[in-house]
């Protein structure tokens, strides 16, 4: 529940603040769907490889390259990000009850997904780049890396912010009336989970 | 006439529906990577070949549930003003038709190069 | 000057509207905000200008060479930057900073610091991207930069990644700018005032920072893609990779095609502004404009291939943005008569921005004709990539959008500086710059369908294009006069008395009911609003008038505090579009510096004293 040590006289009676980040989440999807379509236009368009999800071998020198995606890894992934979506909606319950170990808890818990996820990208990337996947290589490895590495990048940044909020959190700042602060960084990571919900498929299941 | 903000939360969820949706979540994508390996994978036998035309529908289906779950619960959209879902399901819409646009030119070779399919 | 709101003496030491060059960096304001747009739009606008003027001085005669034709592919291409981006998109800035907290009743937006933040953006942007011309290195490669001339292979200086990174950064200025109108029409209306009553300028407005915050998006990632094949060896828009030079088309048009209507639509509400006060009879069909505007915006995302048709996309696309396109023609025809209804049997009152409001209904109209001939495939064919589409596209931009926006300024001129543009001045102006406008731009359409090419360096005599040539060219030198004119009006004006009404016009609208210029915290009391054109109504049960609003005090009016990390982090964000341009000769190291910077910044906005509720208690951040 949350207080409202006073009242709010907007036009709608809801906070400007929390418009305002659904207004720029709402723009990040046109953002997100240019990313995409260009990845799927870009589809099996590589004149070389390594593929996503074949094997080709290369007719000048006879080196074969095994398919790129490694589903285990990025599925470990994936439930991290999902999982963390749980555990921030239960740090900002933990806010807006006042019940501070559940918010500090629960933001560290959402913290380290976030790291392991952009941890397992990092070595997914490198991982690519040794089996010859890059982004001047062909279409796939430069639609792949630029549409998972945004991705990554909006991830990082919702891990500084939920840091931010940590830190706040730690120093008891974070309120039940000053909740709305965690409650917009969490529909932003929300959000780029949702991305994910998408781009999962997208690229690592559909051939 | 301003409005002063009312109690948004009179059907508030709970922590444990929160984690009831995160296991359902978490089905839905052991479920999605199922759906891989039977069509997919290597022990994939007749039937996955079989059930290959109906892979990305399925696919984007189960996908398109864990979004809604993720949007309306977790984000919390079911519970609070319809503004908030307007805000956000407008653009998914003209995002859609985007996307939806491009690859239906793409696919038919509207312009797009012609060269390299 | 001692008889203005500004110089009473306040309860808050903080209302004091301070002068000087700190009080312009720091400012919160949005009416300074709007100021700000407005003079730095004008002096881009001016550059554009002159820009065109040498493209008119060098197309005067066949086979000229007057400069250079790498300086001619400069030219064009910044003259269009310059004038879409610099220019007419500030210029709305200006009224949408200016006039949406007045029109709404509101005392300020919803972001004050986020307000100056996007100005701050926009300057840097703009001189960030005028800065090429010092390395002898403009944006040559046309205002929508087509892919794969952009590639390195074919473009290999510095030119298209100018380009690039500031259009980069004027886009970070534009969303941030969108979210912050967006959420004040939405959010801090008066009481009283529905959406359905809001002004119409309010409406478009509004209209405009929805098409805004979908359509920058896609041309950032077009952008971004673009800076991977310059940098990173990525090959999306290069062929010999098995990438697609006509995806940069799509994404670039997909953007672009919102982004006319970014570009027209305010001025639409201008000209519903305009119009009915000097008709003496509200708009006509309001329900119908609001829809009108929404359809247009909406369906605006659904006709940008009718810039490819000449790529050979095939029949049925062809046909499906035809009609798309087509269709597009009937919500702008329903305005046109709804303005010409407005002012049907209306008592004309026939001052300087009535002038430009109407004149601008007719350069429209023919803007608007010319366009619907391009939405025909077969006839776009010829048309295409002539001075035929050269002609509409200024038909529709110069004669809707700067006309309307001149119509703004001679309208609002009086609410913003206190002072009242000549209006013989004004008639000359308007006469030279209608001659001359018409004089540049209706022999284009002939040239045009004689197959004069765009964007061309040169002509031979035996073409017969020269005397259509020489008669733009000089009209173009009357319209440098026009602007001269009113350049004299201005200067002239501001060594007048700061003696302007609250209501010179008899306008409708709220901003005409506090002083001229109003004060800092705008309205004494919040209105209360219970229709549309809510001072006509005011004056109706009034007699007919209303006295001279009293500034008052504004006692017990709380202002946000100004700042200057909004100008710090613009120039972090500044900073990192310039370490990317020269990544290749200073490594990660210029961008890591302009994101620590711009973190800086970040974080002390939002912790700022004053301002942060972890700071300060009881005021919620704004």
């Amino acid at each position: 529940m949350t207080d409202h040590a006073h009242a709010l006289e907007t036009s709608t009676g809801l906070d400007s603040r929390k418009l305002a980040i659904w207004t720029f989440i709402g723009s990040e999807c046109m953002f997100f769907a240019t990313l995409i379509s260009n990845y799927l236009v870009h589809k099996g368009k590589s004149l070389v490889g390594p593929f996503a999800h074949e094997v080709w071998k290369d007719p000048a020198t006879g080196k074969v390259f095994e398919p790129i995606i490694e589903i285990p890894l990025v599925t470990v992934g994936t439930a991290l990000l999902l999982f963390s979506s749980l555990f921030i909606v239960l740090a900002l319950y933990g806010a807006q009850k006042g019940n501070r170990k559940m918010l500090i808890g629960w933001l560290a818990a959402t913290i380290l997904c976030g790291m392991f996820f952009v941890g397992m990208q990092v070595y997914e990337f490198t991982h690519f780049v040794h089996k010859g996947l890059t982004l001047s290589r062909n279409m796939f490895g430069a639609s792949f890396f630029v549409l998972t590495g945004f991705h990554g990048t909006h991830v990082t940044i919702g891990v500084i912010w939920l840091f931010t909020m940590f830190i706040l959190a730690l120093r008891g700042k974070l309120t039940p009336n000053r909740s709305l602060n965690l409650e917009m960084a969490a529909l932003y990571w929300h959000f780029v989970d949702v991305v994910w919900i998408v781009i999962f498929p997208v690229v690592y299941l559909i051939r | 006439m301003s409005t002063h903000v009312e109690a948004q939360e009179h059907a508030h969820p709970t922590p444990s529906t929160y984690a009831k949706i995160g296991l359902v979540l978490f089905i839905l994508t052991a479920l999605e990577v199922g759906l891989y390996e039977i069509t997919f994978g290597e022990s994939a036998g007749s039937f996955g070949h079989a059930i290959q035309p109906f892979f990305i529908p399925l696919l984007l289906f189960l996908s398109a549930i864990k979004f809604a779950l993720v949007a309306m619960y977790y984000m919390h959209l079911k519970n609070d003003s319809k503004l908030f879902s307007g805000v956000f399901v407008f653009p998914l819409i003209i995002a859609s038709v985007v996307i939806l646009a491009l690859v239906a030119l793409q696919a038919y070779h509207w312009a797009f190069a012609r060269s390299g399919g | 000057m001692a008889t203005t709101a500004l110089d009473q003496p306040h309860a808050h030491a903080a209302h004091a509207e301070k002068t000087g060059l700190w009080s312009w960096l720091t400012t919160v304001d949005h009416k300074r905000i709007g100021i700000l747009y407005g003079a730095t739009a004008f002096f881009f606008f001016l550059l554009g200008g002159i820009e065109a003027l040498i493209i008119r001085i060098q197309l005067a005669r066949p086979d000229n060479n007057f400069i250079s034709p790498e300086t001619y592919n400069q030219l064009f291409t910044m003259h269009g930057t310059t004038m879409i981006f610099l220019a007419i998109m500030p210029l709305s800035s200006m009224l949408f900073n200016y006039l949406i907290p007045l029109m709404i009743g509101a005392r300020d937006v919803a972001f004050p610091r986020l307000n100056a933040f996007s100005y701050w953006v926009f300057l840097l942007g703009g001189l960030f991207l005028n800065a090429s011309f010092l390395f002898g290195a403009a944006p040559d490669t046309g205002w929508y930069g087509y892919a794969n001339l952009t590639s390195r292979q074919f473009s290999a200086g510095p030119n298209v990644d100018f380009w690039n990174m500031g259009l980069q950064v004027l886009g970070v200025a534009s969303l941030a700018a969108a979210v912050n109108f967006f959420v004040t029409i939405v959010n801090m209306r008066a009481p009283g005032m529905t959406m359905m009553r809001m002004p119409m300028f309010v409406w478009m407005s509004f209209i405009t920072q929805i098409l805004l915050l979908l359509a920058f998006p896609v041309i950032a990632v077009a952008l971004i893609l673009l800076m991977f094949d310059r940098f990173f060896g990525t090959h999306f828009f290069i062929p010999a990779g098995g990438g697609d030079p006509l995806l940069w088309q799509h994404f670039f048009w997909v953007f672009g095609h919102p982004e006319v209507y970014i570009l027209i639509l305010p001025a639409f509400g201008v000209v519903s502004e305009v119009l009915p006060v000097f008709s003496r009879k509200p708009l006509f069909g309001y329900a119908a404009m609001v829809f009108s505007g929404v359809f247009i915006a909406f369906l605006g995302f659904g006709v940008w291939s009718h810039h490819m048709f000449t790529t050979g996309m095939g029949p049925i696309a062809d046909t499906f943005f035809s009609l798309s396109t087509m269709l597009i023609a009937i919500p702008t025809g329903v305005k046109i008569f709804n303005w010409m209804g407005t002012m049907w049997f209306g008592s004309l009152q026939f001052r300087t921005p009535m002038y430009f409001a109407v004149a601008f209904i007719a350069m429209f109209i023919i803007g608007g004709l010319s366009g619907v001939m391009h939405a025909s495939p077969p006839a776009d064919l010829q048309q295409n990539d002539t001075y035929f589409i050269v002609a509409h596209f200024h038909y529709v931009l110069f004669g809707g959008s700067i006309f309307a926006l001149t119509a703004g300024a001679y309208y609002w001129w009086p609410k913003m500086f206190g002072r009242m543009l000549d209006e013989r001045l004004g008639k000359v102006h308007f006469w030279l710059m209608l001659l001359g406008f018409n004089l540049t731009f209706f022999p284009m359409h002939f040239v045009g369908l004689n197959g004069m090419p765009r964007r061309t360096y040169t002509y031979p005599a035996e073409l017969g294009f020269t005397a259509l040539n020489q008669i733009e060219t000089a009209g173009s030198l009357l319209l440098g006069l026009a602007f001269l004119v009113f350049l004299i009006n201005v200067v002239r004006t501001s060594r007048g008395p700061r003696n302007a009404l609250a209501d010179p016009w008899n306008g409708a609208t709220l901003e005409w009911a506090i002083p001229s210029p109003p004060p800092e915290w705008n309205f004494e009391r919040v209105p209360v609003v219970d229709g549309r054109d809510p001072l006509w109504e005011e004056k109706r049960k009034n007699g007919g008038r209303l006295p001279e609003p009293v500034a008052g005090t504004g006692a017990g009016i709380h202002l946000p505090n100004p700042s200057y990390w909004p100008l710090v982090t613009a120039v972090g964000v500044t900073a990192v579009f310039i370490g990317i341009l020269e990544s290749p000769r200073w490594g990660p190291w210029g961008i890591i510096v302009a994101v620590a910077l711009l973190l800086f910044g970040l974080y002390s906005w939002l912790f700022e004293k004053g301002y942060s509720e972890f700071r300060t208690p009881s005021h919620g951040g704004h």
